[in-house]
């Protein structure tokens, strides 16, 4: 059952509890210990991809000169993101609203207190686990401006980024009283609130910003692989967070999105190194890391609505697609998307979504999924796959690039190409990584 | 005195370290260096963006030797770096025009 008509019946049952505190006593719905538990493990977990998961992986991708900024970049989002949210993001994505954006009625949290339920779990919960998303959405962006973006711009960049895309999206998606909510739109943990978002606003930097100075002749090789496959690790463990904690629950519902999150994970790395041996003639470790998290990109929204075999089809193709796609962009199209957010988390999730459409189906034997909704057909719910997939493509793609074309007015978007060759680090924070 | 500069395969260190022990030299300094001549580098591949790196990993001797010597020790060094392979490295001789002792003061081959 989608986790959001959970919290409705659990908010209808759980209201009373919170106005009378006698009634509580009576509730057999209210705050369950199991559910709060696993999603305050989920929380973390989710965080830890950001910090330190994509921080490493996206790292030791960078050359040398470069790694305290990206570091740096993934800190600072998640500590910005974090006081927004408190005063004004959560509210906006989750509070009670219209189809397109939610109020200001939660502002500093506003009736978030400690007895207030989501559901199962307290409010508390439920809105720091979905801060670890909104954390970590923006941060992916960091991938295709790395090595040449001004911090500054990069701060207002995040800052209206967060407000005018993600908390609009995640409101259509996962907010009850959300446009796409209310169409029955499938996506359990963020093919198009996370992964479409930010592959398409990726894809918007790298166009607008351009290529970094030397890119495509000079060698540009990752400076620390170790640490890249570490990030890697971290993200592939932290994602049991990210979709089975977007049960919101501690059930079979969560268990079968670990097993389908898994599953895809190992089969798009697999695809992945395949793909590549027959292609460049040896598997790279890289390219398996980089299948992985393809796979689990794309599993991501679909993972509370299919089975294992569904998945294990999903990790195969996203491998194989992403690597597909990651390879016209670098070699024939020369776009500089320079740790390859588009190719990975954009494709990767605008297939998901996709592919939720058709492995939701409860007729496919051993690759059948939970069901459709009532009502829904396989042709029906593809039609709102496609229109969610199109509506969030287009809107990100559009207003990123007018926040683009603003923070450049204002402050301009990247260093000059002196600061860009001695690097980021010293230019922009006068650090050095690294002093072997 | 002569300066002797050998550029050899890093595994060989040990090997020439021996053998110029066995023909009395008694210090030498190491730096590992890289280079090409007629040895080819290698390929490395990220996510489809290749590059060819031509550098090889190399390691650099400098000893500092009487000008009677200077036939021993590169026989010496020859014999030991050698491994018949392309990339087996080269050994230049300059001129040493003076050597001092920082210890007690003393120059010329007192010093060496």
């Amino acid at each position: 059952m989608n986790k959001l008509s959970k919290y409705t019946t659990a908010v209808l049952t759980g209201l009373p509890a919170l106005v009378w505190p006698a009634a509580a006593a009576a509730q057999e719905n209210g705050i369950s210990s199991g559910d709060t538990a696993w999603m305050l493990t989920a929380t973390a977990l989710v965080l830890f991809m950001t910090l330190p998961g994509l921080a490493f992986f996206y790292g030791g991708l960078v050359r040398t000169k470069n790694v305290l900024s990206v570091l740096m970049q993934c800190f600072v989002i998640a500590c910005m993101v974090s006081v927004l949210w408190v005063v004004y993001a959560y509210s906006l994505t989750f509070g009670p609203g219209g189809p397109f954006i939610g109020g200001l009625s939660k502002a500093f949290m506003n009736g978030v207190t400690e007895e207030g339920l989501w559901g199962t779990i307290p409010e508390t919960v439920f809105s720091t686990f979905q801060l670890t998303f909104a954390i970590i959405t923006p941060a992916l962006i960091v991938g295709a401006f790395a090595e040449r973006m001004k911090f500054s711009s990069m701060l207002l960049f995040t800052a209206l980024w967060l407000t005018l895309v993600y908390a609009p999206i995640a409101h259509w998606v996962w907010a009850e009283d959300g446009w796409l909510f209310k169409r029955g739109l499938l996506d359990f943990a963020g093919g198009t609130v996370v992964h479409t978002t930010c592959g398409v606003a990726a894809l918007c930097c790298a166009l607008v910003m351009g290529r970094r100075s030397g890119f495509p002749d000079s060698p540009m090789p990752p400076h620390n692989m170790a640490i890249t496959v570490a990030g890697a690790c971290m993200l592939w463990v932290g994602w049991f967070g990210f979709n089975a904690g977007s049960a919101v629950a501690a059930d079979g519902n969560a268990g079968m999105a670990m097993l389908a999150t898994h599953t895809s994970a190992a089969a798009g790395a697999l695809a992945w190194m395949v793909a590549e041996w027959i292609k460049y003639g040896k598997p790279s470790v890289l390219g398996v890391a980089t299948g992985t998290i393809a796979g689990l990109a794309t599993i991501t929204p679909a993972s509370g609505f299919v089975g294992p075999g569904g998945a294990l089809v999903i990790g195969i193709l996203a491998g194989v697609l992403c690597f597909a796609v990651t390879n016209y962009m670098k070699r024939a199209l020369k776009v500089d998307d320079s740790l390859d957010v588009f190719p990975v988390h954009g494709i990767g999730g605008m297939l998901g979504t996709f592919l939720s459409g058709v492995f939701a189906s409860a007729s496919l034997g051993v690759f059948s999924g939970q069901g459709y909704a009532e009502g829904m057909t396989m042709t029906s719910q593809l039609g709102v796959q496609i229109i969610g997939i199109f509506a969030v493509a287009v809107y990100t793609a559009f207003v990123t690039w007018l926040i683009l074309k603003l923070v450049d007015v204002l402050l301009g978007l990247r260093v000059n190409v002196e600061d860009e060759t001695m690097g980021l680090d010293t230019s922009q924070h006068n650090e050095r990584g690294y002093s072997f | 005195m002569k300066l002797l500069t050998a550029i050899i395969k890093p595994f060989k260190l040990d090997d020439v370290r021996e053998a110029l022990s066995a023909v009395g030299v008694q210090g030498l300094t190491v730096t590992e260096v890289k280079g090409f001549g007629r040895q080819k580098g290698h390929t490395e591949l990220y996510r489809g963006a290749e590059y060819v790196v031509d550098f090889l990993p190399k390691t650099r001797i400098e000893v500092a030797i009487d000008d009677t010597m200077v036939g021993t020790v590169i026989e010496a060094i020859t014999k030991a770096a050698n491994t018949g392979k392309i990339g087996d490295g080269k050994i230049f001789v300059l001129d040493l025009e003076q050597a001092i002792r920082i210890r007690t003061g003393e120059t010329g081959s007192d010093a060496l």
